[in-house]
């Protein structure tokens, strides 16, 4: 009669490799349980029915440099219709020897929206350099000072045209969104009630309407022989829309201000002005940054609504391409380059916001 | 002290200090403002109609259209008025309207589901269509699902026929309806009649089942009596199974039902976008339901679709509901794009009027009106429903 001890440990048993690995994460992720199965057989067979042959139609059978003529005879996708137009669709009827400038002023903008990603940069100097960049933008589009060639705002166009007037939609919208936003949470009923109307009545209407408004109305309302130029009364409708949004945007903040807030300020002493200025609004503004960037994108993106008042926007650009005899029929691959673009500024925004709002979070 | 303190307070304030008179003030200097910016702007409105001899007023309503539209719900020539011609838009704004309304909350459910699957596969393949459809204007969209139409697809001569009876070609869809019979009046009565005698039995059955406790299987009396009345009309009238199937005849279908290719492209342009959207919605709603919710439902005995009945569904709808109907208005909203590919909705058909006309801002004006009505009983709907389902605590 002896006891058993055992006394060396006992070798380690390697988990079922069904459990782990390539294999466990298959059985965990695509294939728990009968329904999940079957939906990951019939996804499996779709995709393979789709995306092969998009991807022979887009990269196998596709021609990138030829001509109208080799598109014609080329089975898969015509990328020579970008290639052949990149130019003009890009950059509409600016001069053609002067497309330095409106690049410039997008690598400018595109150099200042990249430094101003970090938060840690955010300071009166970056507010200073922001206004000279746009101003400088201005003046290069522009020209007609520092011996650059003067070109008239109907030749602006293209990709530059889009930036511009999202960019200066916003920075225009955003203080009339906030003054709009503390006019209806004020005291005073009459200045409330024109706020409500306002912000109620634009959102209530598309934006379509509004640049009706503007390009066929506007110069009934100005005295004879005053006229603004098409792209700038297009961009005061956008202005007047966005202004609207963030009006509500901003509204959210507001309300979520707590009243402790507004009476430690009372009994600072200080006035509306100073209460909203130094202790309000920065809260609150800070709160409603993601749903601000998400203004941003659909303003970003309404700005292609211009092209049915006929301004010489991205969209329009390639229409006229298209509109063009010798590319006809190859509407596919143009609208698929303009749709990446758009998806490529609007999926970096959405990220920056995503980011953005896990800071913020995690900081509180 | 005190004395002095109470001598001040009884001074006379001069009214720039008093806030309350302060306030006064300030409104009607901004009211002020705003009058002298419409009275300006309004007088040279009226000095440049005259002097551009542009009529005013809705006169025009009345006078003939002399346009034609090509699609139109109720019947309509270019001998038509114009105020015709604009119900014929509005109309079929409200036709795009319902239908992607409907295909949108069928689409976005079923991807905002997918999205919270448990399928990696499944859930993947949902986000990416959310980030890109998300991604890219609404307006290109539209342009792209046009273009591929009118590209793509054969002339009518060699349409397509994928399933027998339905035809593709690049005037449009053609597909086969039952046809037109007066039994379908009488289903349709038949119909209206289910719906309300079912609305009418739930509340009875609700309000037995707080007196007494026993419940009444409402799903399954409500699905006989809404299917079996039509039905049992059907066969009263002798089950007409007569179809009416599209035949090509010249150029063109005949028979049938024929949709445009400018509707169907901004269908599809805009439940698609807008699909994306609610996915989103349904997703945020139904993670707003803490998991406890279900464990509690389930621990108490609740069978698995019972407690998506009485306990998730009702909570998360609270939560989806309000940016569900802002995204049905958007999608309202963005109907008025129609425009830009042709289809005759209420903007297309103002904006044919204006220019015929010249009457810009009766035009636009009606165009404004027409979408206010939209989102005003939108939101008058939204105040009522958020009034009902809000959290009544004890």
């Amino acid at each position: 009669m002896h006891a058993y001890v055992q006394d060396k440990p006992s070798p380690e048993l390697k988990p079922p490799v069904t459990q782990v690995g390539a294999i466990g994460w298959a059985r965990n992720n695509l294939f728990n349980g009968w329904f999940n199965s079957i939906l990951t057989i019939l996804t499996l067979l779709l995709l393979w029915k789709v995306v092969p042959p998009f991807f022979e139609w887009a990269f196998l059978d596709s021609v990138w440099t030829t001509t109208h003529q080799g598109c014609k005879e080329a089975t898969g996708a015509c990328w020579s219709i970008i290639y052949r137009n990149f130019r003009f669709i890009i950059f509409g009827f600016y001069p053609y020897e002067q497309h330095w400038r409106p690049l410039l002023a997008m690598l400018i903008l595109i150099g200042l929206l990249f430094y101003s990603r970090d938060r840690t940069h955010w300071n009166k100097y970056l507010g200073y350099g922001w206004i000279l960049g746009l101003a400088f933008m201005g003046v290069l589009m522009r020209g007609g000072i520092l011996g650059l060639e003067h070109v008239e705002s109907t030749q602006w166009g293209g990709l530059p045209l889009t930036l511009l007037l999202s960019v200066f939609g916003l920075t225009a919208a955003y203080p009339l969104g906030v003054i709009l936003s503390l006019g209806r949470q004020s005291k005073l009923p009459a200045l409330k009630l024109l706020c409500v109307l306002y912000i109620e009545l634009i959102r209530g209407v598309p934006l379509i309407s509004l640049l009706f408004m503007s390009s066929i109305i506007f110069p009934l309302f100005l005295p004879e022989g005053v006229t603004f130029n098409k792209i700038l009364r297009a961009q005061v409708a956008i202005i007047l829309f966005t202004g609207a949004y963030i009006a509500e945007v901003v509204r959210g903040g507001l309300q979520a201000m707590s009243r402790g807030q507004y009476e430690a300020a009372e009994s600072l002493g200080l006035n509306y002005y100073l209460t909203m200025r130094l202790v309000i609004l920065p809260q609150a503004l800070k709160i409603v940054i993601p749903p601000t960037v998400s203004i941003l994108i659909s303003a970003f993106k309404d700005t292609s609504l211009v092209v049915i008042i006929a301004l010489w926007d991205l969209l329009k650009t390639t229409q006229s391409v298209l509109s063009n005899p010798e590319w006809m029929g190859f509407s596919r691959e143009a609208y698929l380059f303009i749709a990446i673009l758009y998806f490529l500024g609007c999926f970096s925004m959405s990220n920056y916001s995503r980011k953005l709002e896990r800071e913020l979070s995690r900081k509180d | 002290m005190t004395d002095g303190d109470v001598t001040t307070a009884q001074e006379k304030v001069p009214f720039w200090l008093d806030p309350k008179k302060r306030g006064i003030m300030f409104q009607i200097v901004v009211f002020f403002l705003v009058g002298c910016l419409a009275y300006y702007l309004v007088s040279n409105t009226l000095i440049n109609l005259q002097r551009q001899k542009i009529a005013t007023g809705l006169g025009f309503l009345n006078k003939e259209s002399a346009f034609e539209i090509g699609e139109s719900l109720i019947s309509y020539s270019s001998a038509s008025s114009y105020g015709r011609a604009l119900i014929v838009g509005a109309l079929n704004t409200l036709k795009v309207s319902f239908i992607g309304i409907v295909v949108t909350l069928i689409l976005g459910a079923i991807i905002g589901v997918a999205r919270l699957s448990t399928n990696w596969l499944v859930s993947k393949l949902a986000s990416i269509y959310i980030e890109v459809m998300q991604d890219i204007p609404v307006l290109l969209q539209l342009f792209f699902w046009y273009a591929i139409f009118y590209e793509s697809l054969p002339s009518p001569r060699k349409a397509l026929c994928p399933i027998d009876g339905l035809y593709l070609c690049n005037r449009g869809v053609a597909f086969t309806v039952p046809e037109a019979h007066p039994a379908h009046k009488y289903m349709f009565l038949a119909l209206v009649v289910g719906g309300v005698l079912v609305y009418l039995i739930r509340r009875w059955a609700k309000r037995r089942q707080e007196r007494t406790g026993q419940i009444f299987p409402i799903f399954r009396v409500g699905l006989g009596i809404i299917v079996g009345f039509p039905f049992l009309i059907w066969l009263a009238f002798g089950a007409p199974t007569a179809m009416d199937v599209p035949e090509l005849v010249g150029f063109n279908f005949k028979g049938g039902i024929t949709l445009s290719p400018e509707f169907i492209a901004l269908l599809l342009g805009l439940v698609l976008y807008t699909a994306a959207f609610v996915a989103e919605v349904v997703r945020a709603g139904i993670q707003s339901v803490s998991k406890g919710q279900r464990e509690a439902a389930m621990a108490i005995g609740l069978r698995p679709p019972l407690v998506l009945n009485l306990v998730i569904l009702p909570q998360a709808l609270r939560v989806i509901i309000p940016p569900l109907t802002s995204q049905m208005l958007n999608l309202t909203k963005n109907s008025s794009l129609a425009v830009a590919i042709g289809y005759p909705d209420f903007v297309s058909v103002a904006n044919t009027t204006i220019n015929q006309t010249g009457q810009a801002i009766e035009g636009v004006a009606l165009i404004m009106a027409v979408y206010l009505i939209f989102s005003l009983s939108t939101s008058a709907f939204m105040n009522w429903y958020n009034k009902k389902v809000k959290l009544v605590e004890r």
